[in-house]
């Protein structure tokens, strides 16, 4: 009995340990929580974490940059080809190639990130319908998101672990007509979108179940240092893809939704749902873009060779590098320790948005009912593969 | 109001009872013969989301849940009076309607003091 | 001694009503969801619930250690006794009724509160945290929304002066022996259809039936108001530890009460065994759509259309949160319902 915090002889009287996960429906994988209740009343709730501890970064340490992908990739299992993205950058910028990226190499990569983030946004909103109680926003996100899962399994051949964006280029161009494909799927998926809003945002008592529930005040977001759509439902305009520029999002137009309190305070978990759900629609004005650079001015030919400048050995010089980028959970960041010898890594590790995001439910949850507890880890959306990496 | 209805009308009542009571039991007795046994341990500890449950689940439960149902004990109660009244109440008139009102008068005053002392807000 | 074939075939009934009802369910949540459901037993899927429930019968029976054994078993007797002793009382035509009393509507009242007892029971004994918070959920939802039920109940009755649900159910049509009008005005004891039914004869009964509707969703745990069993919260509340038959029972239980409620509803406001086609003229529709035969099949219908409804609120409301739950019954529902006793009161005092 020693894998419980609170000791059971010290509970006061009316006062129950009640356990939530791994095996529990609502915990999005293996989390653990340990409530400690009163009544329906949470009074501290307490997460344990590591059950999909699968070593990363040790096994980083052992691989080479292009093996490292691949682990990558399983980290948040959802956003892979955003994971991918941003390792693969990082790299990138260690060797000194960033800029000997072709511009079509870089379109593609924003393009199938875009489309991940979406897939992603889909199964935190789905989910969190689901949490809720209403089963068919669930269904009718994974009917979308499994369109998407076809143009991306089209174009790396895999459906979730992608193993497309690689240092120095992509695995392979994309495939003749995925541009068309692609600009269906997002006049498709627009009216789609909105018929979610009636079904879900709109309702009374999806409002009344989030609005003014698992507030998070801004002060404390930045002290967690909490990111991504959490830290935007709080009110701060913080996007890394803004605020870094990196890739080519400057040459993109979209906007960075925030938390306004439409429903209730700045920070509930409403809040959070819409910014993601706003997401969604930035996301695919960011792809509308991208389809037409690519069909446009960065036209397929034949002399383009998506691993043209792909280097031999991945040997970057002995420096310690921060990557970060804007993942759909958060800031997703790599810490790098380089030799300058091997093709290996010293160190190679992860910062991950659901891991600090994660950190603040105890603070939030105070107070909450055992309902709530599952609304506000529902509006965290998490992904215990990045967590627990 | 007819008064031909007998106790026998009941009846079918009892034998319904026996009915269902005697298809769940048969069933289940023999799907308990039926089924198979294998019986471990771990099988037939109580579900905790597959870690060890620490104290007991028969705990002392917070008053609210408690106080929903003695408020129900006492506005059902009332209400069982209405039945009667309300199949009757053509036959006293104006002056049993009244008398009634004033009987849920009382009871909405006690309502109206319940919601204004809070006993139904949670937090 | 018709009853003797009565309740046996209506054991009958339930058992295949409710198999049938959890393969509607899934049918029509697929169709909601956009997927297909079963269709691999039998023509469209039809013997899926059949396949599951001789599954279910063979499955092992599992109690568990810390369990009350004696409490755990009883508690599905319990459940499915009592729902199924309510369908004692209705009457499925002019003919059909298993138990023709007085105080049918009584009866029903009083014998689907049992099934709380048997939740209780199912909670208590299973010494599990989410089981026993699911049941003292339950209890408390349900028999909150008694309260309100009760009352919307109470105001047809004064309407119809009777707690006799076959009685009741002869008020609403061309049988009547007293005379009923629509909305007061016009008398409709001729014409018959829709026209007379208990929602038309006072127009705050409308109102009533909708307390009702929203009062046996909840006494039937059907989402928005599913906390005791909310899947995302609570794994699956009461019936947490319940496996093979047991569970079948309970899950048997659950559909034959949305059919009892639903069917309760039709008795007391939406014409019972009646025909909804009204005498037109020289078209006597009402006369040539009411008998034995033609009653079983309007009640049937009309009862499978508000399970129907209860289903597809199922698959688009999300679930309330506890305390919204009671402020709900407490704060609107009952108001509301007292109201409606009041105006049932004038209205046959006054306008009649």
């Amino acid at each position: 009995m020693t894998n419980y915090k609170t000791d059971l002889t010290q509970l006061k009287n009316e006062e129950m340990i009640l356990n939530m996960g791994p095996q529990h429906p609502s915990m999005h994988g293996v989390l653990r929580l340990e409530l400690l209740t009163d009544g329906e009343i949470v009074k501290e709730c307490t997460p344990h974490i590591g059950y999909l501890h699968r070593c990363f970064e040790k096994h980083a340490e052992n691989l080479t940059y292009q093996q490292i992908i691949p682990f990558v990739d399983r980290m948040d299992y959802l956003t892979s080809m955003n994971n991918d993205h941003i390792f693969v950058m990082g790299v990138e910028k260690m060797m000194g190639i960033d800029q000997a990226i072709p511009k079509r190499t870089e379109y593609i990569r924003v393009l199938v990130s875009e489309l991940n983030r979406i897939a992603s946004h889909l199964i935190a909103i789905g989910t969190y319908g689901m949490d809720i109680g209403a089963v068919t926003p669930f269904f009718w996100c994974f009917r979308d998101r499994e369109h998407i899962l076809n143009l991306l399994e089209w174009a790396s051949g895999a459906r979730l672990l992608y193993n497309y964006i690689w240092v120095g280029g992509n695995f392979y161009d994309l495939p003749i007509g995925f541009e068309d494909r692609c600009s269906e799927f997002v006049e498709y998926f627009k009216p789609k979108m909105r018929d979610l809003d009636d079904l879900l945002t709109n309702n009374q008592i999806f409002i009344n179940r989030t609005k003014n529930v698992g507030v998070l005040p801004l002060d404390v977001a930045v002290n967690y240092g909490c990111s991504g759509p959490m830290l935007r439902a709080s009110g701060l305009k913080w996007d890394l893809r803004r605020v870094d520029e990196y890739s080519i999002y400057p040459e993109l137009e979209f906007n960075v939704p925030m938390g306004e309190g439409l429903m209730g305070t700045v920070g509930d978990c409403w809040d959070r749902y819409y910014v993601r759900v706003q997401e969604v629609y930035e996301s695919l004005h960011i792809i509308e873009q991208c389809l037409e650079r690519l069909k446009g001015p960065l036209k397929r030919s034949a002399d383009y060779d998506p691993r043209s400048n792909m280097p031999k050995k991945i040997i970057p010089k002995a420096q310690e590098f921060y990557i970060r980028g804007e993942s759909p959970k958060g800031e997703l960041g790599y810490f790098f320790v380089t030799d300058g010898k091997t093709e290996r890594p010293i160190r190679c590790k992860a910062r991950s948005g659901s891991f600090s995001n994660l950190s603040v439910l105890p603070e939030i949850t105070k107070g909450a009912m055992i309902a709530d507890i599952v609304a506000i880890l529902g509006s965290i959306d998490i992904v215990l593969g990045e967590v627990d990496r | 109001m007819e008064s031909n209805f007998l106790p026998s009308d009941y009846f079918p009542i009892v034998l319904q009872l026996l009915a269902a009571i005697g298809f769940v039991g048969l069933t289940m007795l023999a799907t308990h013969l039926v089924g198979p046994k294998r019986k471990t341990k771990d099988k037939l500890e109580t579900f905790e989301c597959g870690i060890e449950q620490q104290g007991d689940a028969r705990a002392p439960i917070s008053i609210k849940y408690f106080l929903v149902a003695i408020l129900f004990v006492l506005f059902d109660v009332e209400v069982i009076f209405m039945y009667p009244w309300a199949v009757n109440f053509r036959e006293m008139g104006m002056q049993g309607l009244m008398e009634m009102f004033v009987f849920i008068g009382l009871l909405l005053a006690g309502f109206v003091y319940i919601i204004k002392k809070g006993a139904l807000d949670w937090e | 001694m018709t009853f003797y074939i009565i309740s046996i075939s209506l054991l009958a009934f339930v058992a295949i009503y409710a198999l049938m009802g959890v393969w509607a369910e899934r049918k029509i949540s697929a169709l909601i969801q956009d997927r297909v459901g079963p269709v691999e037993t039998g023509k469209f899927g039809l013997l899926q619930t059949f396949a599951d429930i001789i599954k279910l019968l063979q499955k092992e029976d599992i109690v568990p250690t810390t369990a009350d054994k004696v409490l755990f078993t009883l508690a599905p007797v319990l459940v499915f006794t009592s729902v199924f002793m309510g369908f004692a009382v209705l009457p499925f035509s002019p003919a059909y009724i298993s138990s023709n009393i007085n105080i049918g509507l009584f009866y029903f009242m009083a014998i689907i509160s049992i099934e709380v007892v048997g939740i209780l029971m199912a909670g208590w004994a299973s010494n599990n945290k989410y089981a026993f918070l699911g049941s003292i959920r339950s209890i408390a939802q349900i028999i909150a929304y008694e309260i309100p039920a009760g009352i919307a109940v109470l105001s047809a009755v004064m309407i119809y002066q009777s707690l006799n649900l076959q009685e009741i159910a002869f008020q609403q049509g061309i049988y009547a022996k007293s005379d009923i009008y629509f909305f007061g005005f016009w008398k409709v004891n001729t014409v018959g259809g829709f026209l007379s039914w208990g929602v038309f004869q006072a127009p705050h009964l409308f109102v009533a039936a909708i307390i009702y509707f929203i009062a046996s969703l909840a006494e039937a745990n059907r989402t928005p108001f599913d906390i005791p069993e909310a899947e995302s919260e609570l794994v699956a509340g009461f019936h947490v530890e319940y496996s093979g038959f047991k569970f079948g029972a309970l899950f048997l239980a659950e559909y034959a009460m949305m059919f009892l409620t639903s069917m309760v509803l039709v008795i007391l406001f939406f014409g019972a065994w009646y025909s909804p086609l009204p005498n037109i003229a020289k078209v006597q529709l009402a006369e040539w759509t009411n008998g034995t035969y033609w009653g079983i099949f309007w009640i049937l219908l009309k009862t499978l259309l508000i399970v129907v409804l209860q289903i597809w609120i199922r698959w688009t409301l999300p679930r309330f949160r506890a305390d919204q739950l009671m402020n709900f019954c407490w704060k609107v529902l009952i108001p509301v319902s007292f109201a409606c006793l009041f105006i049932s009161a004038f209205w046959k005092l006054i306008v009649l």
